[in-house]
């Protein structure tokens, strides 16, 4: 099962560009303000030779890992909202895990935080089942309320004389700095622990995710699972809180996760791409905050410089991402002749799948050479175009066949339509003969705007067929799957 | 099918007194109906009637407040493996990160158990599911890329997959074009020809009478069950769907605002 990237050389190229550019880009940035050389300090942050960088570094390592893991389930299973939820609710249960020790007790805090964000969650669904609250009002109401009281209880701390409170503002905002060795013994064992849960329950995880009556109907214990990756979250988030902080964990968790899902169709690419992503975020995160200290404020936290990184990647996805990326769908969209040969090709098919009453889904890619008289490799170009478009998919079943997805096919039907207007409006209202309107249709079809078809079939009083008998897609057929409505009505127009 | 002898003399579903309450309110009533293998079994009735509640119920994903559900003779939870279920096509996220392939092959993870992995034999069998509803072409395409027609064909071969005995289909006609309508229909035919028992929630009226060798008429409770030819005259379709049920109907909003104890009294 290996992963297949429709456009592999673009999409490694976007994903060394990612993780190339921060570094150039933000040098460019703060060597403005930096009197050190920025090199020799991005030298020194990832060479590993100061211990307590290799702290964070390791730190940002594991948190990448469970966050990235158990990000890309939050994001498919749309339980983004839990997560912040559970990321807010733990705070109590820091304050009372150090209230226990009156010290930063590691030990003490994951057990007081974990404890609070299964009270958190438990506390969702017995709203739910026991009110006709719905999920987001629910954990709205649990997010503010638990947060509260941990303000509250770490409030009371502070004003507790005697007591070694230093530290306790990076549960908020995070400071990867302050990892300690037994802080990072426990972000690794649940790093560990979430990497083997994950790896050898991915099947089951993956089928309760996607469908989750479906995986109960064949006896999958779904419900044992579901708790299996609330308290793995849990437990990551409440490892990662000392070094992103309670009101940016939520962000780390979901925006690599998310970046992930922009950029693949695969469950298993989502989960490797978004704990790199988020392992990335999290190191320059810390580097960001190393190099801003002194500058920006004394001590930055690095919750928010990681958050921001992350939203980095985020945008790039956004703008760049092969697919759906803003850029890639401008750029298409600005090639002209590109998109005349994409919807003469997809006009060919129609006609074709026409011809055969629309009872065939997929047409030979051979038919269609020979219905243009080009070559095989002409036709197989043009075809290509679709599908890196999203219009159609190949299959080979005795030779190449293509198939139109459904948005291929609104948009063949489309240029069909406005190609068999504009004939009808010249032979009916311009008198030309019906043998010459077929070149100027083919030049139109392309540039009629959605408005001027309307108001051309209006004035032609909603035909049915074009001068040569043929059928025009209605509206409708445009806008929805019209493929059963195409094979009946094809039935009605044959004489 | 292992052993058509013994598994043709056996009941393949039967329901004692079933009563399914969804948050204490009664929507299915006492039923009772035995189905012999191979038949293809239409579940019609109005919107509300208990249609989906009663293959939810059989497939255990609802747990009865009365009576009981029998599975070729065994409890229904025992028996999951030799029963496969179609989900409405609505109900997951089409956005969600897996090929066509990948959905069809978790029919076969019932089988596999928690942590084996799908090996040739079972990506042959999707694939040999993939082909009787005419999918393979779009085998590695991403879900979120498929028709109405085509999810629903989906959903199919993942129940195919499963090489059950009996199947429960939720809606399978709803919102597809007519190539995928007369695949199920092929379909069911063949699994039929292949002593497989299938139920299949419907609700368009005439075309179930070609579609069904037998038809339940559900409305709270059971109406009628039988050949079509018995089931379908218009007094008990009138019993189904006309207003002559408004009376149990109340009854059974009445009591979803008292406790269980109130219905229990009333049995």
């Amino acid at each position: 099962m290996t992963p297949k990237f429709r456009h592999s050389p673009p999409f490694l190229a976007l994903l060394i560009f990612m993780f190339a550019m921060p570094s150039e880009a933000h040098a460019a940035k703060i060597s403005e303000l930096v009197e050190v050389d920025l090199g020799d300090q991005f030298v020194r942050f990832f060479s590993l030779q100061d211990a307590a960088i290799r702290h964070i570094l390791l730190g940002c390592l594991f948190m990448g890992i469970n966050f990235g893991l158990l990000g890309s389930f939050v994001v498919v299973r749309r339980m983004a909202l839990v997560g912040d939820t559970l990321s807010h609710a733990v705070l109590p249960g820091v304050a009372v895990g150090f209230l226990f020790t009156m010290s930063k007790e590691p030990w003490a805090i994951l057990l007081g935080a974990t404890m609070a964000g299964l009270l958190g969650a438990a506390t969702v669904s017995w709203i739910q089942r026991s009110t006709r609250l719905k999920q987001d009002a629910a954990l709205g109401m649990v997010l503010a309320s638990f947060f509260a009281v941990g303000i509250c209880l770490i409030k009371m701390i502070e004003r507790i004389p005697s007591v070694n409170r230093s530290g306790l503002d990076h549960f908020f905002y995070g400071q990867a700095a302050a990892l300690g060795r037994a802080d990072l013994w426990m972000m690794g064992g649940t790093a560990v622990l979430s990497t083997i849960i994950v790896v050898l329950l991915y099947r089951p995880l993956l089928a309760t995710s996607f469908d989750q009556v479906f995986a109960r109907s064949i006896g999958l214990p779904e419900r044992m699972l579901f708790h299996l990756l609330m308290l793995l979250l849990a437990l990551a988030i409440v490892v990662a809180l000392q070094a992103v902080g309670a009101l940016m964990v939520s962000a780390m968790l979901i925006t690599p996760a998310t970046t992930a899902f922009l950029l693949t169709k695969r469950m298993h690419v989502m989960l490797c791409l978004a704990t790199g992503l988020a392992i990335a975020a999290g190191m320059l995160g810390a580097f960001l905050s190393f190099v801003g200290e002194g500058l920006v404020s004394h001590t930055l936290p690095t919750g928010p410089s990681m958050a921001l990184c992350a939203g980095g990647f985020f945008l790039l996805a956004f703008l760049f991402s092969p697919h759906h990326g803003l850029v890639s769908r401008y750029r298409r969209h600005l090639s002209q002749t590109r998109q005349i040969t994409v919807e003469n090709t997809l006009k060919a098919i129609y006609r074709a799948m026409e011809s055969d009453r629309f009872k065939e889904e997929g047409i030979a890619v051979r038919r269609l050479a020979g219905d243009a008289r080009e070559t095989f490799e002409e036709t197989m170009k043009r075809l290509r175009l679709l599908v890196r478009d999203g219009l159609a998919t190949f299959a080979s079943a005795r030779g190449e066949v293509i198939y139109l997805t459904p948005e291929g096919l609104q948009h063949a039907s489309r240029v069909v339509r406005n190609h068999r207007l504009w004939e009808l409006y010249l032979t009916n209202e311009a008198d030309y003969d019906a043998d010459h309107v077929h070149a100027d249709a083919e030049k139109v079809e392309h540039i009629l705007g959605e408005d001027q078809v309307m108001e051309l079939e209006r004035y032609l009083d909603y035909p049915e067929q074009d001068p040569h008998g043929k059928r025009i897609p209605s509206l409708r057929d445009t806008q929805r799957l019209p493929l059963r409505d195409l094979a009946v009505k094809e039935e009605e127009v044959e004489p | 099918m292992t052993d058509p002898t013994s598994s043709s003399q056996e009941i393949v579903l039967e329901t004692h007194d079933l009563t399914v309450a969804y948050d204490k309110k009664p929507v299915l009533y006492g039923l009772d109906v035995s189905i012999a293998p191979g038949q293809l079994v239409g579940i019609m009735g109005p919107n509300g009637a208990g249609k989906s509640t009663l293959i939810k119920a059989i497939m255990g994903l609802l747990d009865p407040s009365g009576g009981w559900i029998k599975i070729f003779g065994e409890s229904n939870t025992s028996q999951r493996k030799r029963v496969a279920y179609v989900p409405q096509r609505r109900e997951v996220d089409w956005d969600f990160p897996v090929t066509v392939m990948d959905v069809v092959l978790m029919g076969r993870y019932g089988h596999l158990g928690l942590f084996r992995r799908p090996g040739k034999r079972d990506r042959d069998i999707a694939m040999e599911a993939l082909e009787k509803v005419n999918m393979i072409p779009y085998a590695s395409r991403q879900i979120s890329n498929l028709s109405g027609g085509q999810q629903q064909r989906v959903f199919l071969a993942r129940a195919l997959a499963q090489e059950s005995d009996l199947y429960l289909m939720d809606e399978p006609f709803v919102g597809v074009d007519a190539a995928t309508e007369s695949t199920i229909v092929d379909l069911l035919q063949d699994l039929r020809s292949q002593g497989k028992t299938i139920l299949v929630v419907h609700h368009d009226l005439p075309t179930a009478r070609q579609y069904f060798d037998s038809l339940i008429l559900l409305n709270l409770r059971l109406i009628a069950y039988g050949p079509v030819e018995e089931v379908f005259k218009e007094e008990l379709l009138q019993r189904a769907y006309g207003g002559r049920l408004t009376i149990l109907s109340e009854v059974a909003d009445a009591t979803g605002e008292k406790s269980k104890v109130d219905l229990s009294a009333k049995r």
